[in-house]
């Protein structure tokens, strides 16, 4: 299977807000979903600024942002997206 | 706990906030309204409700103010009246952790609990054994009663089914020198004659029932001044953003300093000095020499250990090297010290080259709220070039590596690591005067295991910063380097 890309946001707001201990969960997302994902910081997703989509720290997953990320709602995502589309990658 | 989660997130959030309004000069005007703003209507409530996450939140601003709890007189001074008042005088000095009652009430009382893994067995031990009488069967089920208990935990050791826990309150245990406990109203009190400042409650407390108290609003009216106003940058500060340390200055100058120093600088003054007295005091006689750049140490010896004062260096810290260095060369200018340390606070304050103290975490709400995006400032020229291992000060084993790299005989200094505080590693140091240390001349003594790096307002995780920081510093990164 194609290991599927999580898109952390290291951009100074989630940084700060966090995103730096997202960075290291590889390990603990596979096995809680088990498939193989590739995590990848990037900067600033331009999510930050004006509230709109919430609060820091974001994570994308294809088309899907979350807000206030957190280790469980990374891998809840992860779990419905599956769900939604077994066969394929998002 | 794990250094991200829900009480760092609030914490990191309010001083956004904070510092945001701060920078528009809208402070006194708005400061009330955060509370609200923070905890909306039918926001999901992380307390008992909203009302009560409203209410902490107004406690932990004082704080972010410059206040202790304690200063409140009158529960109906808004916060803007502190605002004011801090305008006018810098906020009272005293400890610098404060504890918000209403937030600790959460927290547990007694500490033996029986759990329904209890089958109400025959030979019932956990009564028969209890000195004070204190557990009773009560409807199929052993209790405790907490009036009598004791806590020495005779039934927890005898029930065969291991059905009674024990369950310790966060910030007592994480406390090396069992300076918080309850008070008799039932909230947690720190005996300031025991406490080092150390921020291990801090970390501990699930609740965020301890806040200290903060200068960056005072910071932020002097950059808004542009008074000449310097950052000293603790050596542990290189780990603390994903971007280089030259991007890292820029953003500092952006946010409105006029200088940036790097304290590592005066990391190689202090390891040069340090390393002049151990050989001094060696050949005078002394069996060994411990660190002191640690305040955090320092006053642990002075309240806990006295026996192993005569042992502690008198060598200044890198901080005050520092500071007094850019003060001689600029006299009218403001010293900021930026780093993960609580402990800092105490030592400037009793400094007069360091005016004032951040913490990491408060530069980074202070970037966040001006707006200032790291990965897009202008790298400074950085052509500052302290000993590569007076930088690496900061990693557990970094200030006996610096004190050895400028020795003349490298071989002459024997180090011995106290890699963070904690009751087992206070009781070794205690035994150090009468049984010495089996052929070290030099102890380290970090508060943070880890060292600096995992101090207790860092934004990095301690690993991440530790390799960061030895990058930077040009050393290789050991791999069995202890970081928690
Ligand atoms: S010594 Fe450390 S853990 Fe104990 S009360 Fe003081 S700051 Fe908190
Ligand atoms: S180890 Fe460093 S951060 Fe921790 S208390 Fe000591 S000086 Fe402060
Ligand atoms: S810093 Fe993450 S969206 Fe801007």
């Amino acid at each position: 299977m194609k290991p599927l890309t999580i898109t952390i946001c290291t951009g100074t707001t989630c940084y700060v807000m966090g995103s730096g201990y997202l960075l290291s969960l590889q390990e603990q997302i596979e096995s809680a979903c088990s498939r193989p994902i590739e995590i990848v910081g990037s900067s600033c997703l331009g999510l930050c600024k004006d509230g709109q989509y919430g609060c820091a720290p974001f994570v994308q997953i294809g088309s899907t942002v979350i807000a206030e990320a957190t280790p469980e709602k990374i891998i809840e995502t992860l779990k419905q997206q599956t769900a939604r589309n077994p066969m394929e990658q998002i | 706990m794990n250094g991200d989660n829900n009480v760092q997130r609030n914490k990191r959030r309010l001083l956004i906030e904070t510092a945001a309004l701060a920078f528009r000069g809208r402070l006194a005007e708005e400061i009330d309204a955060l509370p609200v703003k923070l905890f909306p209507k039918g926001s999901a409530p992380t307390r008992c409700c909203i009302y009560k996450s409203r209410a902490i939140t107004r406690y932990r601003l004082m704080a972010v103010l410059g206040y202790s709890t304690q200063d409140e007189t009158d529960e109906c001074t808004p916060l803007s009246e502190y605002v004011r008042r801090a305008e006018e005088s810098r906020p009272p000095s005293g400890p610098i952790l404060t504890v918000i009652n209403e937030a600790c009430s959460a927290c547990l009382t007694g500490r033996h609990y029986v759990t329904n893994v209890c089958r109400s067995c025959v030979a019932r031990p956990c009564v028969t054994n209890c000195p004070k009488q204190a557990v009773q069967i009560i409807s199929g089920r052993a209790r405790i009663d907490e009036e009598r208990c004791v806590n020495c935990g005779l039934c927890l050791q005898q029930c065969p089914y291991h059905a009674i826990v024990y369950v310790p309150i966060p910030c007592e245990e994480a406390c090396p020198v069992g300076a918080i406990r309850k008070g008799p109203d039932g909230h947690e009190q720190i005996d300031e004659d025991k406490c080092i400042d150390c921020g291990k409650c801090l970390q501990a407390c699930p609740f965020a029932a301890i806040a200290e108290r903060s200068q960056m609003v005072d910071v932020i009216r002097r950059l808004r001044e542009q008074k000449p106003i310097a950052a000293l940058l603790a050596p542990a500060l290189a780990g603390q953003f994903l971007q280089d340390f030259p991007k890292l200055v820029g953003a500092l100058l952006k946010l409105g300093f006029s200088r940036v120093v790097e304290v590592a600088a005066g990391a190689e003054m202090t390891a040069r000095h340090e390393s002049r007295e151990l050989q001094e005091k060696i050949s005078r006689g002394q069996a060994f020499l411990t660190s002191s750049c640690c305040p955090a140490y320092v006053q642990a010896v002075r309240k806990h250990i006295p026996a192993l004062a005569p042992f502690v260096s008198q060598t200044p810290s890198p901080m005050h090297f520092t500071a007094q260095q850019v003060k001689q060369q600029q006299p009218d200018i403001l010293t900021v010290f930026i780093g993960p340390c609580i402990a800092k606070r105490r030592e400037a304050a009793e400094n007069p080259c360091v005016d004032y103290v951040l913490t990491t975490d408060e530069l980074g709400a202070m970037l966040v709220a001006a707006g200032i995006e790291l990965a897009d400032c202008p790298p400074a020229e950085w052509t500052e070039s302290p000993l590569p291992q007076a930088r690496a000060f900061a990693v557990s084993g970094g200030v006996a590596e610096t004190l050895r790299a400028v020795s003349p005989e490298p071989n002459a200094v024997r180090p011995m690591l106290i890699d963070g505080l904690d009751k087992k590693s206070l009781k070794l140091l205690s035994v150090l005067p009468a049984r010495g240390t089996g052929g070290a001349n030099f102890v380290e003594v970090m508060s943070c295991a880890g060292g600096c790096v995992a101090g207790p307002c860092n934004i990095s995780q301690p690993k991440t910063a530790a390799r960061k920081v030895r990058d930077f510093a040009g050393l290789q990164n050991p791999a069995a380097q202890a970081v928690s």
